[in-house]
């Protein structure tokens, strides 16, 4: 039943989503100016393209994870349909997950758009290790999007509810973020792997606790 | 559906503050199963705001409302029994009015979807518009729509917040003719409304907010006219 809700709850935002792409195309845009103000803002004598690379991966996949998440529950604002699911006999947990789901789907098809760009803008040759970075993308989304969902609950009720999400939020990615851009720096200079599980199950610990405080969470935001 | 002596919702010592701000005072109601109330009073009387709180949508300050001997407070999966029509529709603008109605359906679990979002669509006269999307409605089919939304899972209880703003003749004469028929089930309606002549004729209680207090709360004895003039008395409707 509550997978069951989560998912009819996640098609809905996916399908309004798909019908006008908002979210999307923002993010995408966003993404690729921030990828061209570092590609020409990098001075070559001081540090090599490639170096460089992790850092402005994850400032420009965790940057447009923000812009996403912002929309999340503002198309729930519009007529005031948040109240309209309330009404029904649903779990606020179901709820949170559909949310969460939706806003998963959603950062992967925007890290999608956004890696193979970022391969090209720096140069990074294809190889089997980019599907690593693929991996560390999809656990450091579940992350990103697991207090993004709670937060953009919480923002949405405030009449600055872009403003307020960035900041509630931001602190909690630093350390995905920190963990994720470790993970692939060790990808790109081809650490072994044992190198690199410490920083996945360090990101894969924070998707466990967040996503289980999140859930836990979720239900006394939607009661407020 | 509960026997008509029942209370299909009921509300005891209801306070909602907001600030220093008191919109509800100390509000008792129980509405039974078929009776059909007629909630009035003046702007600001606090009508939508104990509409939204009998909903479960806002939580009282003070007192209790039950929903079929559920406390909302303890189980708000108790919301499940009511359809509310708000000042808001509810609706997604960019879901076509079936979309909007599948997805409520949904949500509250009921058998056969698709045969019940066709019975609701055909219900509201809005069939030949299914695949359009809401935000290309006019005003008057999204408040179909809406109403649509607020009574496909055959709720025991109907909050409506003036259900009757931007519906033409026809439109208001199908929809009290459908409150009708839902009452006839004995499904429970609340309706606040500035337009009580589109209501009167199948009211059967009416009850005056003033204030946040009810100040009148009596069986339908009287006429439309002494009624507006009860209400022209204490500044109401």
């Amino acid at each position: 039943m509550l997978l069951g809700t989560a998912l009819v709850i996640a098609a809905k935002d996916l399908r309004i989503e798909w019908r006008h792409r908002t979210a999307f195309t923002t993010a995408v845009l966003f993404a690729v100016l921030v990828l061209l103000v570092a590609v020409f803002a990098h001075d070559g004598a001081t540090i090599q393209l490639r170096d460089l690379g992790p850092s402005v991966l994850w400032v420009v996949l965790s940057l447009s994870t923000l812009v996403t998440l912002n929309r999340a529950f503002l198309l729930e604002r519009e007529n005031r349909a948040l109240d309209g699911i309330l009404m029904a006999p649903v779990s606020a947990t179901a709820l949170f997950w559909g949310k969460w789901l939706a806003n998963l789907v959603l950062v992967v098809v925007v890290m999608v758009v956004a890696i193979p760009l970022w391969m090209i803008f720096f140069n990074i040759e294809p190889s089997l290790r980019i599907f690593g970075v693929g991996a560390v993308a999809l656990l450091a989304a579940a992350g990103f999007t697991a207090p993004g969902t709670l937060f953009s609950a919480m923002a949405v009720r405030t009449r600055f509810a872009e403003l307020l999400l960035p900041v509630l939020l931001l602190p909690f990615l630093i350390p995905p973020l920190f963990f994720a851009a470790q993970a692939t720096t060790q990808l790109l200079a081809d650490a072994p792997i044992g190198e690199l599980w410490g920083w996945l199950r360090l990101l894969a610990l924070y998707d466990i606790a967040f996503l289980a405080l999140a859930a836990m969470l979720f239900p006394a935001v939607m009661d407020q | 559906m509960t026997t008509p002596a029942t209370p299909v919702i009921a509300a005891t010592g209801l306070e909602r503050r907001f600030g220093s701000v008191v919109a509800l005072r100390s509000v008792a109601i129980s509405v039974a199963a078929g009776e059909v109330v007629l909630l009035a009073g003046p702007n600001g009387a606090g009508k939508s705001t104990l509409l939204r709180t009998l909903a479960g949508l806002a939580r009282p300050t003070r007192g209790t409302v039950e929903v079929q001997g559920i406390s909302l407070r303890n189980r708000p999966e108790g919301r499940g029994a009511i359809g509310f029509l708000s000042h808001q529709s509810f609706l997604y603008d960019d879901l076509t009015a079936r979309e909007n109605l599948r997805f409520a359906a949904t949500l509250h679990g009921l058998a056969s979807v698709e045969a019940r979002v066709m019975d609701s669509l055909n219900a509201a006269g809005l069939a030949p518009r299914a695949d359009a999307r809401a935000a290309v409605l006019s005003h008057g089919m999204r408040q179909r729509l809406a109403i649509a939304r607020a009574t496909i899972h055959d709720p025991a209880v109907l909050l409506l917040d003036e259900p009757f703003s931007g519906l033409d003749a026809t439109s208001v004469v199908q929809l009290r003719d459908g409150l009708a028929a839902g009452v006839a089930r004995g499904r429970a309606v609340v309706c606040v409304t500035h337009q009580p002549a589109d209501l009167w004729q199948i009211a059967t209680r009416v009850v005056l907010l003033e204030r946040g207090a009810i100040v009148f709360d009596t069986p339908r004895q009287h006429t439309l006219e002494d009624f507006q003039a009860a209400c022209a008395q204490s500044g109401g409707a």
